[in-house]
């Protein structure tokens, strides 16, 4: 039993069913987040952890109570949201102390809280202001705020990020991940931004199409993803997959894959169980970090394969220089550093990190266990 | 070469703007001439309407014929003057706008913010009574209001306005507020404020501009209405059939410049409330389509 328990939860319109058979249990003080693209369900089963719509079938509880069919205002959650939501008639202070009052909580404990959570959002300045006087990022603290004054035992992100500009994003990321650890609040977050997910998270649940895809830790959903498609979800450049055939040498298993000119290159794994798989088609798992230049390969890494491959395009991005190359049909990206030596159409000798790749069942896609 | 080319527009600009003005004006002058005919002939003698020109100012001035619409002109049978039933309009507008009204923004509150399967269907109904002609309920809404025991009074007329109106008022408030967005309304639940609450502390304060358009609307409606004022008025008939019974009184002396008084006493409290409140009317039908 954790804090909050989602336990079998379907959600069905009509005759679809949008969220199949969702298993998710939170511990107090940690930070869910619910990634995926849209229309997977992760809005729809925050609603319902809301209570703003009906569960189907199955379980939510919180605190261990179970609160299907618990009006939203009676689960002690707060929610923040995408447009934030805020009183457009009512000052910051009216905004923020609006849930309380709703609550019965008498004045000066109302001040007081206000006090507080301003103090801590640095907003103070902000409370006798209507909201269309405030910034995109001082709305978002506000609606923060709002949240936090009412001391929830659950906090509900939808998508707050969305709506700031790329930098003030990144600040806000900051800001709230601190938040999460001087308070230790239990947070489930939706967003369909990867990267999102795993600065703030202590744990993911990777969602598509009404399913929890994995459930982990950010470093389990992207060094082990349970599948293809979480594999390419999570990671910016997404995870390479090619084509490979697993074959024996020298008493180890290889995957070989074939380079722009037709040629096969043998690249060792580090799973020895993949032995079983000699003679059979998989799919082959690089993220664009695990392809280097010989230079820029990761010195403690005890598996790096040397391959020889054409460089098809060059994208400098400042910090890094991503280098596109052909291998098993597909284009396959590479990050090295920003002064690799490299020159499109050249043949350059890729440093591949064996030891992070993974392997796929082609036929389930699902991750092939070490 | 570029700055000829501008010069020229300016002028050929200046040259249309001066036409377009003029023919504005013109226009506007035209449209205002009735206005100052009923002014001009209210404030004269009777003898200088029928002995002379109707767009001349008045010789002598005089408020006389006002006084005389007001307070002792022959109404039908009784020379009590438009007074009495200016004060039954006024309590038949007043509350028939009111009550209309709230029920269209409560209407649209629901409409938009608490759907129910079948919602859509209902307000397609609702809207139709916006094109049911008044002629065709006359006589079941007389049925109904003689059952009620309203017929021929205040209450009754009420009553009429209230349902007529109240396919209006729901178009409007529901469109304005499916433009409000829901996220709103789903914060102000999770903060514990209940179905009245929200409407009353969220929706309502920022109702402004739709409130002025449905009261606008309602008020020119109700107090100009004729047919249902004549059809169920009884003793308390309202102010248009009273002026109607004034104008077409068949025996006597016209007296015209009384007629003109007592027809812009019968107008002055619509035309206040545009003037009052006539440029949020704009707005208001504006905001809903705009916003979104």
């Amino acid at each position: 039993m954790g804090f909050l328990d989602i336990s079998n939860v379907t959600k069905t319109y009509g005759n679809v069913e949008v969220l199949h058979r969702v298993d998710i249990s939170v511990q107090e003080g940690e930070f869910l987040v619910l990634v995926g693209p849209s229309g997977c369900g992760k809005s729809t089963l925050l609603n319902m952890i809301a209570g703003l719509e009906g569960i189907t079938s199955g379980d939510i509880s919180i605190n261990g109570r179970v609160v299907n069919g618990v009006h939203p205002s009676k689960r002690n959650i707060a929610m923040v949201f995408q447009s934030y939501a805020l009183y457009p008639n009512m000052t910051v202070a009216q905004n923020m102390t609006f849930g309380l009052e709703m609550h019965g909580v008498p004045k000066p404990e109302r001040d007081k809280a206000l006090a507080d959570v301003a103090k801590l959002l640095q907003i103070e300045n902000l409370l006798d202001r209507k909201p269309g006087q405030l910034s995109g990022g001082q709305r978002q603290r506000v609606a923060m705020g709002r949240a936090l004054v009412r001391d929830p035992d659950v906090f509900l992100f939808d998508e707050p990020l969305s709506n700031l500009d790329a930098k003030l994003r990144v600040d806000m990321r900051t800001e709230i991940k601190r938040l999460h650890e001087n308070l230790k609040t239990t947070i489930v977050y939706v967003t369909h931004d990867q990267i999102e997910a795993m600065t703030l998270s202590t744990r993911i649940a990777v969602m598509y199409q009404g399913y929890v895809q994995q459930l982990g830790t950010p470093k389990e959903i992207y060094d082990k993803p349970a599948n293809v498609y979480v594999a390419t979800f999570m990671g910016s450049p997404a995870m390479n997959v090619v084509k490979a055939k697993v074959a024996m040498r020298e008493g180890a298993p290889h995957a070989l894959v074939t380079g722009h000119d037709g040629t096969d290159h043998a690249l060792r794994f580090s799973q020895d169980n993949l032995a079983e798989w000699d003679g059979r088609e998989i799919l082959l798992g690089i993220r664009p970090e695990a392809i280097t230049d010989p230079d820029g390969a990761d010195r403690n890494s005890n598996n790096i394969v040397p391959i020889t491959n054409r460089i098809e395009v060059i994208e400098p991005s400042g910090a890094d220089t991503f280098v596109t190359m052909k291998l098993g049909g597909r284009d396959v990206i590479a990050r090295m550093r920003a002064d690799a030596d490299v020159a499109t159409g050249r043949d350059f000798t890729f440093a591949v990190n064996m030891e992070k790749a993974v392997a796929f069942d082609p036929a389930t896609e699902l991750r092939i266990q070490p | 070469m570029a700055a000829v080319t501008q010069d020229t527009a300016i002028r050929t600009g200046r040259i249309t703007r001066t036409f377009i003005y003029l023919v504005l004006v013109l226009f506007a002058l035209f449209y205002l001439l009735p206005l100052y005919v009923m002014v001009a002939n209210s404030l004269k003698p009777l003898g200088e309407i029928t002995g002379g020109n109707m767009m001349a100012l008045p010789g002598t001035w005089t408020i006389e014929p006002w006084l005389a619409a007001w307070s002792t002109a022959q109404i039908g049978v009784e020379p009590t003057g438009l007074k009495p039933y200016f004060l039954n309009s006024i309590l038949m507008v007043v509350p028939a706008v009111a009550i209309s009204t709230v029920l269209g923004a409560l209407n649209g509150y629901v409409l938009t913010k608490w759907r129910f399967p079948g919602d859509n269907i209902l307000f397609g109904l609702m809207l139709f009574s916006c094109f049911i002609p008044f002629q065709i309920v006359l006589i079941p809404m007389a049925t109904i209001l003689g059952k009620m025991g309203l017929a021929g009074s205040i209450p009754g007329l009420v009553l009429v306005h209230v349902v007529y109106g109240i396919g209006f008022t729901t178009l409007y408030y529901r469109n304005y507020y499916a433009a409000f967005p829901t996220e709103l309304v789903r914060a102000a639940m999770i903060d514990g404020a209940g179905f009245f609450r929200i409407f009353w502390r969220i929706l309502l304060p920022v109702s402004g501009p739709i409130t002025v358009v449905s009261v606008i609307w309602q008020f020119t409606n109700i107090w100009n209405d004729f047919l249902f004022g004549a059809s169920f008025g009884g003793q308390s008939q309202p102010m248009t059939v009273a002026l109607n019974n004034l104008v077409q009184s068949s025996t006597g002396v016209k007296e015209y410049n009384v007629h003109f008084a007592g027809a812009i006493l019968a107008a002055l409290p619509t035309l206040l409330v545009y003037v009052v409140a006539g440029r949020y009317f704009v707005r208001g039908l504006m905001a809903g389509s705009v916003k979104g």
